[in-house]
């Protein structure tokens, strides 16, 4: 795909023409952190964000859904019958997304998109979005993305990857959508021969900021019974206080409550996000709890996305190392250290598979 | 591809109380549009979500067979807010029904062999549906021994009684009826607990025997050493498991024992897969 | 505070050499700037990672919640009060404790230092007096005094209340200080504005339960925002719930809270939710001249009844 050049001069006009057939998103800061919003019309994405505060997940999957409504007016003809709630699908464009939310959301199609069942909800979302990801000139000290199957110019998940080349952008378009974007913005400079090779050096001196990192190469071939019983899940858990700050933070996390929700006699059937780290999520109808510890619940969060997601689907760690969980766990509670400890039991040779 | 999160519409039928202690009670579900009763094809052993319109889903087993027609059947233990608000329906609300889901007994391997049922108290749900199954004439055939071991703390806390001793009459089909304790002088079956029973009348274990293990995690707990004892295979062990679940689909998270999630990859798991996993259930 | 770290390791090591505790709680070195992690030592050997210093700001009586064993336990003033009330209501027993007291100074507040750096933060280093914030091409000395916490400069119980060690000579307790300005702002404000004071303050909340977590207070075995029968409280992000949910916690914690700030610095969003607590806090001073925490023999207000008590409020 080829390599369009977009003066910054340029930027805000086609920003105002590309919104006549996108709706546009971006990091707005408000108060002291930075989010993803709606852009208001002329509003420029800020782009002198590190990273937005939470990850840019809710713009797929927002943290409530409603997914159906009914009536429970039993003069009508359709009472207590579910029905599909509408939805806006027009085109969208996610405009300065960083290249490890958007392979975030690469992970997460595998959970939503099977097989055999589809969400809806999250699958038309995803799709009628477009993912302009900005990469990243100066990542975080506590990214470690580059060990962790991404890069601050990785194109996985995204339709168009900016680099900021002082007074223009590089936009390297990766796919149709990505083109039809560039399109609707009227950008048709096509980058000059040696674009490509500013894009490269830019990514190395990126990828060389990369001071942070995980060790996740003994982890698929350890044994999924020794790691759950490792001696060090006690320690581990400790500090934990089992709020949600990691799981809601984090790009990759999917888990999902449904609540049903009637005001009068109408109401609405919901998706709320969910998270493991809450006793109530497991919690069987007669009292007992699978997972009723503080260890438990820990566990299952590093056992998800270091092992048993990497077994389910053999593509890497349910992770791309964007480090929120990392900086906002209120208890200091670190993954990098977490995985070095599992990665490390697994390539000790104690919990290697038996077969 | 369907919304798989839109439940069919359905109307209760029929309910009727099963146990003496009123907690258990068995719902008969019509299909309000007739084409969803053959999109709803299940097999024995699979589960769906019953949707109560404003008040949740909960995840129940099919009790009724793939072999009876023009309706699906349910036995509902009361537990939970949802449990309790279905409890107090009637003949005629409506309400939604979501599946079938999961797995289901392994009907194909299990052709030309043996087959030890052992259910405790109201997990006897997907095992009535089997025994319906296996009963249907064209289908007995298929099937070696048919034993069952079913017990439950009283005569009154027994599911389907009158299917049981309909079952006690036949002579295709091997009946361990038994309760924990009951002062009724007229009790002509065993007494004693499941373990202790299924160690007596179980049949000796073999590569044509399976056993089907439903019920409490206390009953599990002190059957598998009996069956251990009794020389059977781990992978003739089949158990069918329960977690809270919310989706049903394998999506929302919770329900997972190691890398499998019960509602999609289960619930019907052998002894052997269940050995590899860590014992979240 | 600096020289706590080692006096801290010292006593640790006693008590879990003579067998007079189980374990010791404290705190070991984060792995990000200005963040450590709340841990325990159980042997001698294990009591080196335990360190001390301006970033000590989790409350670790949340970590005593039943526990069974005897355990040792540094505590700031804030802790301390928290451990006194959690003695009170039966969350642990006075005599399963050893107490390893440390005379605070005050714990500074990330978010104000980060906000006053040019760029990301990568170290912070520590002096008696102040910290020093690096980062790409800068480096920043702030006094302390200019970067607490708010609720530790407000702080007037500095020194724990009850101890059975004590890591260093008691400091100076601070003198003179408006501890309810902001409440009496929230109070000043007419309903309207209170109301939209409260829906932009709640805004950005995502129900991640850090700040009610982090409280000791918070260890009811089902939380009514947990609670499916009756459900109290809708689980989605109407803000009509998340106000409920906050209202409802700070009420939760009239007459017990010790404005220890573990909530406000838990939440990832930036969240005062202080301002509820002190509200009630305030008023449990004025109601009642309660201060929660300083006494394990007098009773809390909100479980005793005196003829004295005001009923103004009855209508």
């Amino acid at each position: 795909m080829k390599m369009i050049a977009i003066p910054k001069k340029e930027w805000p006009a086609g920003l105002a023409k590309a919104a006549g057939s996108f709706r546009l998103f971006g990091p707005v800061k408000e108060k002291e952190f930075h989010s993803f919003k709606r852009l208001e019309n002329g509003q420029l994405p800020d782009f002198s964000c590190q990273n937005t505060r939470l990850s840019p997940k809710h713009l797929v999957y927002p943290q409530s859904e409603v997914m159906l409504t009914y009536s429970l007016d039993e003069s009508r003809p359709d009472h207590h019958i579910m029905k599909e709630a509408p939805a806006d699908t027009s085109p969208r464009a996610v405009l300065g997304i960083r290249p490890c939310d958007a392979k975030a959301f690469v992970l997460v199609r595998m959970n939503f998109d099977t097989p055999d069942y589809k969400d809806p909800y999250w699958l038309r979302a995803y799709e009628s979005t477009t993912f302009v990801g900005l990469s990243c000139a100066s990542p975080c000290s506590s990214c470690f993305c580059t060990t962790a199957g991404c890069g601050p110019f990785h194109e996985e998940g995204l339709d168009v990857l900016l680099a900021d080349a002082g007074d223009h952008f590089l936009a390297k378009v990766l796919t149709e959508k990505g083109a039809a974007w560039v399109a609707a913005g009227g950008w048709t400079q096509t980058a000059d021969a040696k674009a490509e090779g500013r894009l490269a050096d830019l990514r190395q001196a990126a990828e060389a900021k990369i001071a942070s990192q995980v060790q996740t190469e003994s982890l698929k071939a350890a044994d999924t019974t020794a790691l759950y019983n490792a001696g060090f899940w006690e320690e581990v858990s400790f500090a934990c206080i089992n709020c949600g700050t990691c799981t809601y933070s984090c790009p990759t996390c999917w888990c999902f409550d449904i609540q049903d929700e009637t005001r009068g006699t109408s109401g609405v059937r919901m998706k709320n996000w969910d998270s493991c780290m809450y006793p109530l999520f497991t919690l069987h109808g007669t009292g007992h709890n699978p997972r009723g510890t503080k260890l438990h619940r820990v566990r299952q969060r590093f056992m998800h996305k270091l092992k048993y997601f990497v077994d389910k689907y053999d593509r890497g760690i349910q992770c791309v190392g964007c480090g929120r969980c990392v900086r906002l766990c209120p208890v200091n509670i670190d993954i990098r250290r977490v995985c070095g400890l599992m990665n490390g039991l697994a390539a000790s040779g104690e919990a290697c598979a038996i077969d | 591809m369907r919304n798989p999160y839109l439940p069919y519409p359905v109307r209760i039928d029929d309910i009727t109380v099963e146990t003496e202690d009123k907690n258990l009670k068995t719902f008969k579900f019509v299909f309000l549009d007739p084409a969803d009763e053959q999109k709803f094809a299940y097999k024995a052993g699979q589960f769906a979500e019953l949707s109560v319109t404003g008040q949740g889903e909960i995840p129940i087993g099919i009790a009724s067979s793939p072999t009876e027609k023009g309706f699906v059947m349910f036995t509902v233990n009361k537990v939970g807010r949802v449990s309790s608000f279905l409890h107090a329906m009637k003949p005629g609300d409506i309400m939604g029904l979501r599946g079938p889901m999961g797995n289901w007994y392994p009907w194909e391997k299990m052709q030309g062999k043996n087959v030890v049922i052992i259910g405790g108290g109201f997990a006897f749900t997907t095992l009535r549906s089997s025994i319906v199954y296996m009963l249907q004439p064209e289908n007995r055939k298929n099937f070696g021994e048919i034993h069952v071991i079913y017990g439950a703390r009283s005569p009154g806390m027994l599911l389907y009684r009158e299917e049981l001793a309909a079952w006690e009459q036949r002579d295709d089909i091997h009946m361990h009826i038994t309760v924990d304790a009951t002062s009724d002088p007229n009790w002509k079956y065993n007494v004693g607990f499941v373990p202790a029973i299924a160690e007596k009348k179980a049949p000796p274990a073999g590569s044509d025997t399976y056993a089907i293990i439903c019920g409490p995690p206390i009953m599990i707990k002190f059957t598998q050493p009996v069956l251990d004892k009794l020389g059977y295979a781990h992978d003739k062990i089949i158990m069918s498991l329960e977690n809270r679940m919310k989706c049903g689909i394998g999506m929302c998270g919770r329900c997972n024992i190691g890398k499998e999630f019960v509602c999609k990859d289960g619930p019907v798991f052998t002894l052997e897969q269940l050995n590899k996993t860590p014992r979240e259930y | 505070m600096l020289s706590y770290a080692e006096k801290i390791r010292e006593i640790a090591g006693r008590l879990l050499t003579s067998g007079s505790v189980e374990m010791v709680i404290g705190f070991r070195q984060g792995t990000v700037p200005m963040m450590n992690e709340p841990h325990f030592a159980k042997t001698p050997a294990q009591v080196q990672a335990l360190v001390w210093d301006s970033h000590c700001g989790i409350n670790l009586a949340n970590y005593l919640t039943d526990r069974k064993e005897k355990i040792g336990i540094v505590a700031k003033g804030c802790d301390s009060r928290n451990i006194v009330t959690h003695i009170i209501e039966n969350k642990i027993k006075r005599e399963q404790l050893v107490v390893i007291g440390v005379p605070c100074k005050g714990m500074v507040d990330k978010r104000k230092i980060a906000m006053k750096c040019p760029g990301e933060i990568t170290a912070v280093i520590e002096d008696e007096a102040g910290v020093t914030a690096k980062g790409g091409g800068f480096s920043q000395r702030f006094e302390k005094k200019d970067v607490l916490q708010h609720n530790c400069s407000l702080c007037i119980h500095r020194n724990p209340v009850i101890h059975d060690e004590l890591v260093a000579e008691p400091v100076p307790e601070q003198q003179g200080v408006d501890r309810y300005a902001d409440v009496r702002s929230l109070e000043a404000m007419g309903p309207e504005q209170r109301w939209k004071y409260v829906e932009e303050l709640l805004a950005p909340c995502v129900r991640c339960y850090a700040c009610r977590n982090a409280c000791p207070l918070c260890y009811c075995p089902t939380c009514f925002v947990d609670e499916a029968r009756p459900q109290w409280v809708g689980k989605g992000q109407d803000p009509q719930d998340v106000r409920a949910f906050h209202f409802l916690r700070a009420y939760h914690c009239a007459g017990r809270c010790t404005d220890c700030g573990s909530c406000e610095r838990s939440c990832p969003v930036g969240i005062n939710m202080r301002v509820f607590t002190k509200k009630l806090e305030k008023d449990c001073l004025d109601l009642f001249g309660w201060e929660a925490g300083l006494s394990l023999e007098v009773r809390p207000p909100l479980d005793t009844y005196r003829p004295q008590d005001p009923n103004d409020f009855i209508k």
